[in-house]
């Protein structure tokens, strides 16, 4: 039987009041969009039960002797030691009994999210990079190979196997409401799978410690239905349109001429530099630089202009460009849908 | 005639001059010199994380920028766990383990010397990186191969693992010198299973400690080989692995976790008695948990590393030993509560502490079983939850007892007691603070804040957790403050302490406050673990404390058998000496040499160590001098 938390009552009750906190857009792994979340969350209430319990029985325990205090130091009344047998009975035995309950539960959670109930369909490869995620859905054949960074697309219900891998320090995938996390080492790839059981937009973070923007390195996952899905895949592997009009045919130019090629590719201009992340469909992303900043025309401007304002210490430059370069370089990158 | 007590003044005493400030060996000088600079660390530790709350108490600031933010987070942790947290508990086993052991030094008191001078230099030489702008900057953790060359190219990470190494030499022969005080300078009588708690908790850890630094220095040393020889230890590409880095640095870590805690609840084991009027409630059964943890602590530390992909059998395996754990700690918790049920306490602000400090083990050790679920691990790692329960289990049971302890032994220490009225306070908003600082941290890590971020979005539901952190954060330092009040009060006007202020039972409080140079004017032969009690308890046999071996020719204590404490000796004890000094002097020199690439320096100060260490081992015959001036 599927833990789907949301079912529960005690959970729906918990769950509301998260909502009420205004807490309901948190990145929460305690708001679950996903069977394997799902089933860690339940877990993870039972320990917040049996934690709240224990706690309150020790806590009664602590202050219940405090009611019959005595004021004064008096010589004489000095007593032999007692309760000695309730020590191991209640600090071993029942401990053991309620850790094992834990134990059991911990066993049944890993044995239902271990491995994905089907063989998932997709592959994923993503790298840790400072300060971004790089993303490959791979391909038997290579010409379907989609390349894009801090932004991954699945279809709702199915499972997507993950490749984890670091391009350079420890990093640590995590999208809290889909799965635990992974870390990205380098020299390891560790093996990972997601899901998504309801369409929405999920908040991922770097959740290993990776150097001065490791704040800055979020990522999101898109759940949609298959169609919306498949429609996204088509619009990834197609390569950059064509400039139709003068002003984005010198943001290309700008492009070329520009630091940009250094480290960036738009498929389809003969640009490829892998250092920084690929803008063939940038027009489309939701996040600039992992999260830094949200996509839209004023603050891309901003971002190319001045991105050590909004992530000091990323490998993106300064880039200074005179006006004319600068709308025509936009009015190119937002045809790149 | 001179008096008993004016003869061994005489012997023991230290001149108050230069060289007696720079060269003596007395255990209470030492404690006490341990005690002032781990505080001192202990302020500059909370200086960092003050700055840090600053930060993060509102979305998007930048009062920090992030190098800085980088650099107070991991000197903040590294200062803590290192340079406070078991150098305390030193301070106190170092002040008191004579004491309580009816002895008037530990075994080695020049290697005592020489532990506090290297703690001392090697907390400098870390904190000369402030002045150089390149504190340590990578976590206390310090996680290859972000700490590699080409991803710290500056002095930070160098200022770390030659830090660290240079503080290692003062652990490991303090915790020698502790095993072999426990195991043999002890007063007749005073057989294995009378040794109070805090004796047990120290030598477990000093035991621990020497199997877990070697673990640490291994780690550091191949980072200092790889940062600087060419070598690769920690470089995937040329073959080495990351990864080896946290296995290395955990099965450090995990025991000296332990390390810093077991000797706080080893002298709450010893203030709860006292103040329930009876003794500990199933000593022997403490006693084991406290040794079962240490032992147990070696086999866990792989929940460190529950998201870096190791297989499910062996992530099984660590989850287990790490819901074992908990076991001896239950044990303990419900020693305190049985001794504590029926009995009438006394609410003394030592006690206030104690009380303090069970209520916060528990909700550390109760969101440390949380972690310990491998599935849920994976959602609770690297976020605040963690931050949450990590100081629970390190301010509630290293500080609150550090607390608890500077209030019941400080009388014996200064003879002056502190102001109660003024302890109540510092312990209330401490404990008030501290919670309303670190409770909500539970709950930001569940809304899923990662943790050693510099700052965070405004929107993702975290900005109220950590305002009230950071506002908690403040009052838990006004507690801190209060407590600084609370001491230099007392020096001036607290009420004089006598001998037995609160009517304990173990051997410390036999003697003056403060103690005599010489600790006891006869040693003491014991024949109860509470010996101060032993009148009213009706134990039938009766320790002599009053009368006993003199042993006035020379700086001299008994020695016995570990286990019986029969048989017995005469220890001849060293006198007062520069070389422990120079031995940390001549390290200091060593270790900027190997900071700076100064291999000639580096070389030059080997000389001196080996010349300093020859003189500090010359044999010297000390009983026939002391014949031929006699």
């Amino acid at each position: 039987m599927p833990a789907d938390s949301s079912r529960s009552p005690l959970a729906a009750a918990l769950l509301l009041s998260l909502v009420a906190t205004g807490c309901a857009h948190a990145p929460s792994p305690m708001l679950p969009a996903s069977e394997p979340a799902a089933h860690l969350a339940t877990l993870g209430w039972w320990l917040i039960a049996v934690a709240t319990i224990v706690f309150l029985v020790v806590l009664f325990m602590l202050l219940v002797p405090l009611r019959k205090r005595r004021h004064t130091i008096s010589h004489a009344d000095i007593a032999p030691p007692h309760n000695e047998g309730m020590i191991l009975i209640a600090g071993a035995l029942v401990p053991a009994m309620i850790l094992i309950g834990v134990y059991i539960g911990t066993l049944q959670t890993l044995s239902a999210t271990a491995t994905p109930p089907v063989r998932p369909k997709y592959m994923i490869e993503v790298t840790g990079h400072q300060w971004w995620w790089e993303i490959h859905y791979l391909n038997a054949n290579p010409s379907g190979e989609i390349t894009t960074a801090n932004e991954i697309h699945i279809p709702v219900g199915e499972p997507i196997a993950l490749r984890v891998v670091s391009a350079d320090v420890a990093h640590s995938f995590w999208v809290p409401q889909l799965q635990g996390k992974i870390d990205a080492i380098p020299g390891q790839t560790n093996s990972f799978w997601i899901r998504a059981d309801k369409p929405g937009t999920y908040r991922g973070e770097c959740a290993e410690y990776c150097g001065m923007q490791h704040a800055h390195m979020a990522m999101v996952v898109v759940a949609e239905s298959k169609e919306q899905f498949e429609s996204w895949m088509r619009t990834q592997l197609a390569p950059a349109p064509e400039p139709t009009d003068s002003l984005t045919t010198l943001g290309l130019t700008v492009f070329k001429s520009a630091p940009c090629v250094l480290c960036h590719t738009i498929r389809g201009t003969g640009t490829g530099g892998r250092m920084g992340p690929d803008l063939t469909h940038i027009a489309t992303r939701l996040t600039l630089g992992a999260g830094a900043v949200d996509n839209s025309p004023g603050t891309l401007a901003g971002w190319i202009a001045n991105a050590q304002a909004f992530k000091p210490g990323s490998d993106m430059p300064q880039i200074q460009l005179d006006g004319k370069s600068m709308s025509a370089l936009l009015a190119y990158l937002e045809t790149l849908r | 005639m001179a008096t008993i007590a004016e003869r061994l003044h005489e012997e023991w005493t230290t001149p108050h001059t230069l060289y007696g400030t720079l060269a003596t060996v007395d255990h209470k000088t030492i404690g006490k010199r341990y005690l002032v600079t781990a505080f001192v660390f202990l302020l500059l530790g909370g200086l960092e994380a003050a700055l840090m709350r600053a930060q993060l108490a509102r979305p998007n600031q930048h009062l920090l920028t992030p190098e800085m933010y980088d650099q107070l987070f991991t000197m903040h942790g590294t200062t803590m766990i290192f340079w406070y947290a078991a150098p305390i508990l030193s301070g106190f086993s170092n002040y008191l383990w004579p004491l309580m052991l009816g002895s008037r030094d530990m075994a080695f008191p020049r290697l005592n010397a020489v532990s506090y001078w290297i703690f001392l230099f090697s907390g400098i030489f870390l904190y000369t990186s402030l002045f150089m702008g390149q504190m340590p900057d990578r976590g206390w953790f310090a996680y290859a191969p972000l700490t590699e060359l080409q991803y710290s190219p500056a002095l930070n990470m160098d200022f770390y693992s030659l830090g660290l190494i240079f503080l290692s030499i003062s652990t490991t022969v303090g915790a020698i010198n502790f095993i072999a005080t426990a195991l043999t300078l002890r007063a007749p009588g005073m057989s294995i299973n009378r040794l109070p708690v805090m004796i047990w908790s120290t030598l477990t850890i000093s035991t621990a400690v020497l199997f877990a630094m070697p673990s640490l220095s291994v780690a550091l040393a191949f980072l200092f080989f790889d940062r600087h020889l060419g070598m690769h230890f920690f470089q995937a590409a040329q073959g080495g692995s990351p990864l080896l880095w946290q296995h290395l640095f955990w099965i450090f870590g995990h025991p000296w976790v332990y390390i810093v805690v077991l000797p706080g609840m080893g002298m709450i084991s010893m203030i709860i008695p006292t103040f329930c009027r009876r003794p500990l409630a199933g000593y022997t059964y403490v006693v084991l948990a406290t040794v079962l943890t240490g032992i147990l602590g070696f086999g866990v530390w792989v929940h460190h590393m529950f998201a870096t992909g190791l297989p499910i059998l062996a992530l099984s395996f660590f989850s287990a030993v790490s819901l074992t754990i908990v076991i001896p700690s239950g044990v303990s918790v419900f020693a305190w509560l049985a001794t504590l049920w029926g009995s009438r306490p006394l609410l003394r602000t030592p006690m206030l502490f104690a009380l303090g400090f069970i209520a916060l083990f528990v909700i550390g050790g109760i969101s440390g079983v949380m972690t310990a679920a491998v599935p849920f691990d994976w959602q609770l790692n690297d976020t605040y939850f963690i931050v949450a329960h990590i100081h629970y289990v390190l301010i509630g049971i290293n500080v609150f007892p550090v607390l608890g302890a500077f209030y019941y032994w400080l009388p014996k220490m200064t003879g002056r007691m502190l102001s109660e009225r003024l302890g109540k306070w510092n312990f209330w908003v401490m404990f008030i603070g501290f919670n309303v600082a670190f409770f909500p941290m539970h709950i930001a890590g569940l809304l899923g804040m990662p943790r050693r971020v510099y700052t965070y979005p405004s929107g993702m539901g975290w900005d109220t957790t950590n305002l009230i952190s950071s506002l908690g954060a403040y009052l838990f330092a006004v507690g801190v403050l209060l407590f600084i009040v609370n001491y230099f009060w007392s020096r001036r006007h607290g009420e004089t302490a006598g001998d037995n202020p609160w009517d304990a039972a173990s051997l410390e409080w036999s003697v003056s406050s403060p103690p005599p140079e010489y600790n006891f004017a006869v040693i003491p032969t014991v024949r109860s673990r509470d010996p101060l009690w032993e009148d009213r308890l009706g134990t039938p046999a009766r320790s002599s404390i009053y009368s006993g071996p003199v042993l006035e020719a020379g700086r001299e204590t008994t020695s016995t058998r570990p286990l019986d404490a029969d048989d017995v000796r005469v220890l001849n004890m060293p006198e007062d000496s520069l070389w422990p000094l120079i031995v940390a002097l001549a390290l200091l020199v060593i270790f900027y040499g190997l900071l700076l690439g100064g291999w000639w320096v580096a070389l030059a100060g080997a000389i001196v160590l080996f010349i300093a260490i020859s003189g500090w081992l010359w044999p010297t015959d000390v009983t026939a001098e002391k014949e031929a001036t006699s």
